[in-house]
């Protein structure tokens, strides 16, 4: 018996790292509200949906390259990634070491993102569903009033970004389940693109005109909430075949 | 013995035939006068000139941002001035609302403007339906209080008094009445400008903005009726800093307009109560700034200083369409308290002078990819058996980085009040071995740390291998005065079985 736990306990970690099954967490629907100023006011319903446990990793990213060769940095087409695409492996089909292999995968465009998930049936989360899952602490579903809560993630954004990335799911989940809303790297959105925070954000509220056609915030609701301010902030300034050192995504799913 | 010393100095200035003077201030007659210098205006001295003629004139208010059109006198006349103290609840923000009190009905109140030599017959009107008596102190005034102990008026009263509006410049108008401080963060100032005789020279457009901090119960954008925090007006620390009374009042549909081409001239006051603005156009250069309000102006600024309880003059040219933002540059008033507001101006691109953006591509740079080699070694070194505490020291302290150290803090101080300290532990001290537990298991309920009662709950870190447990508690326990010593992986292992402890987090995963 006590071997049999001591076997299990060994697997497990390297499974939930590795397995091409990834863990899927259920999240419960409910009403929200956003931090982004909507134009359709600030409560949003979210419908309950499965989001992955975890950001999508290299050795996982890597699987889906083996079996989708137009996605390998060196075919991929220009239009769908740029040329920092997968840099950091040391050739197209092979990566530096199992450290690597189970730290999420970095350098993605969008296009790759979302062709990963279509891969898995899957699809990138809205900006509302993210948001509402990345409101939770370890304990409640919407942490986002406490302080504290705001703190941890700041500090994260003050941390330097030179080190090494952890593996992914080293931290502790959430409520829902899920790890490493924060603290980890910064995730593309479906709808990233119709996230219009000015880059100058002292034009609140009287952004240029074409700014106003997106489906997306006008502006901040809640200024406080940095860590929100800061992923739409560094969102907003990307095209959606931009790739950098620190962005990579998960995916999340209907459900019936 | 001081102003005898700087006379001497003086003497010997004089002496060596130089108008360079030392460190003494001195006095304008001391100071050599030298051909560039501009002649004096006189001040209040030559601002008396002679009895007002012609008819009796009603002075043109208006609503800020607007400013009533020059005087075009060019004789004193006899100005009538009516103002009503109006105490109202207005927005201070998108459904945050807020009991103004008032000089006119807006914050800032109405722009008041004569001519230097008016008299001035000034009406102070406080509505019936007021709580609390109140006066103006108008700082354009020559006479004690500025007028304040003439016009304290009772709700449902009028009075009346008059001066001579000897000093040229743009001047702060409040009310006076105890508690000053609490009836100036109400929003009771406004400006009154007193044009030069020869009046300033023309311009496109000219505008009213006014900045003033506000201090209320609820946090910034709280919803609802706020009250007045006299203990965060005590304290300086304002709940807004807005512009013209309240967040949005010239943003959007309210935007201050102009177009290429044309020439902006702001007449900016600070009502304070508390704070001194830093204020700024982003995106443009200040032509022209008359500071403090007087009558000589410096050319090219950025950012000019407006006292709390003073005023400013600025005047630009816009050649560039697009948004320019009022600020003051202080600037998380800005983006975090409301200080900001925008111009707008309209009219064709002008390229050569400013381009847009012209290129946005890739910038690879040098990298040097990171790595954990420091974890990579430690695993290598466990399975050849040769792993060191050192080596697992350095291990967990990657490891610390990418998950403790959010609430534990990199320097393991923890957060006063919601997260124990790890350094110094009086915790690990008793039981260092205890690390393992708590990692496992989580920890739920009140705890003493260091003398200090936390109550909180950690979760259990059931994400953490045996191996991941053991390096963090290696490092931990050999850092910030902890008393050292070494958590192995058959340690980790072993305590799996042990069922969790009382204190447990019940986790729901």
């Amino acid at each position: 018996m006590h071997r049999f736990t001591a076997l299990l306990l060994l697997v497990l970690p390297v499974a939930g790292v590795f397995a091409g099954g990834a863990a899927w967490v259920m999240v419960p629907g409910g009403s929200f509200r956003s931090a982004l100023k909507y134009e359709d006011g600030g409560i949003a319903r979210i419908a309950k949906f499965e989001m992955r446990k975890r950001p999508v990793t290299n050795a996982e990213f890597l699987a889906f390259v083996q079996t989708h060769p137009q996605w390998r940095r060196d075919r991929v087409a220009t239009v769908f990634a740029d040329a920092r695409y997968l840099s950091q492996w040391p050739s197209s089909t092979r990566l530096a070491d199992d450290d690597q292999a189970a730290q999420p995968v970095v350098d993605v465009s969008w296009f790759a993102a979302q062709a990963y998930c279509q891969a898995q049936g899957a699809r990138l989360p809205t900006w509302r569903e993210w948001e509402y899952v990345a409101a939770a602490d370890e304990t409640r579903r919407d942490a986002r009033k406490d302080p504290a809560w705001r703190e941890r993630i700041l500090g994260w954004y003050a941390r330097p970004s030179s080190g090494p990335l952890p593996r992914a799911g080293l931290q502790a989940p959430d409520a829902y389940g899920v790890q490493d809303m924060h603290g980890l790297v910064w995730e593309w959105t479906d709808d990233f693109s119709s996230l219009l925070v000015s880059g100058d954000n002292r034009v609140q509220g009287d952004a240029d005109k074409m700014k106003f056609c997106g489906a997306g915030a006008l502006s901040m609701d809640d200024r406080e909430n940095y860590a929100v301010l800061m992923r739409v902030a560094m969102l907003s300034s990307l095209e959606a075949r931009d790739t950098t050192n620190s962005l990579g995504f998960r995916c999340a799913k209907d459900l019936p | 013995m001081k102003s005898a010393t700087c006379r001497h100095a003086l003497i010997l200035v004089a002496a060596l035939a130089t108008a360079a003077l030392g460190g003494c201030s001195a006095s304008r007659e001391d100071a050599s006068p030298t051909a560039t210098a501009p002649p004096e205006t006189g001040g209040s001295l030559k601002g008396d000139f002679g009895p007002p003629q012609g008819p009796e004139i009603k002075a043109v208010l208006t609503d800020p941002p607007m400013v009533p059109p020059p005087t075009g006198r060019h004789a004193p006349a006899k100005v009538v001035v009516e103002l009503d103290v109006v105490e109202k609840e207005m927005p201070i923000s998108e459904g945050v609302t807020y009991t103004f009190w008032t000089f006119g009905g807006t914050v800032p109140g109405k722009f008041i403007r004569v001519r230097q030599g008016d008299t001035v017959v000034f009406h102070l009107r406080n509505m019936p339906d007021s709580k609390m008596p109140h006066n103006i102190d108008l700082h354009g005034v020559t006479g004690p209080g500025g007028g304040a102990a003439s016009s304290f008026t009772a709700p449902g009263h009028v009075s009346r008094f008059t001066f001579k509006a000897l000093n040229a410049g743009l001047f702060v108008y409040h009310c006076a009445t105890a508690p000053v401080g609490m009836h100036i963060a109400n929003g009771m100032y406004g400006l009154i400008l007193i044009e030069p005789p020869e009046g300033l020279p023309p311009v496109d457009h000219e505008y009213y903005v006014m900045q003033g901090d506000f201090y209320t119960t609820g946090k910034y954008r709280e919803k609802g009726h706020q009250p007045f925090d006299m203990q965060k007006a005590i304290d300086e620390n304002p709940t807004y800093v807005l512009f013209n009374g309240s967040e949005g009042a010239l943003t959007g549909d309210k935007a201050l307009t102009a177009k290429v081409g044309e020439s902006v001239r702001l007449y900016v006051g600070n009502g304070g109560p508390n704070l001194v603005s830093s204020f700024h156009v982003i995106g443009e250069i200040f032509d022209k700034v008359w500071l403090e309000g007087g009558t000589r102006f410096q050319e090219n600024v950025q950012t000019t200083l407006i006292p709390s309880g003073g005023a400013a003059i600025m005047q630009f040219h816009l050649e560039v369409p697009g948004s320019y933002v009022l600020v003051d540059h202080s600037i998380f008033r800005a983006f975090n308290k409301g200080a900001l507001a925008i111009l707008k101006a309209d009219g064709p691109e002008n390229k050569a002078i400013y381009s847009g953006k012209e290129v946005d591509a890739m910038y690879l740079g040098d990298r040097a990819a990171p790595n954990l080699a420091a974890v990579a070694t430690a695993a290598t070194a466990n399975q050849a058996g040769t792993l060191t505490q050192e080596d697992q020291a350095k291990a967990g302290q990657a490891l610390f980085a990418g998950t403790c150290s959010t609430c534990h803090q990199p320097n393991g101080e923890g957060m006063a009040g919601v997260f124990p300290p790890l350094a110094k532990s009086s915790t690990l001290a008793e039981n260092p071995k205890r690390i393992i537990e708590i990692m496992m298991h989580g920890l739920n309920g009140p705890v003493t740390v260091n003398g200090k009662e936390y109550n909180s709950t950690m979760p259990a870190q059931t994400q953490l291998t045996d191996d991941e447990i053991a390096n963090i508690g290696t490092y931990v326990l050999n850092s910030w005065g902890n008393p050292g010593g070494r958590i192995t992986k058959e340690e980790v292992t072993e305590a799996r079985k042990a069922p969790p402890p009382a204190d447990a987090a019940t986790g729901q995963h």
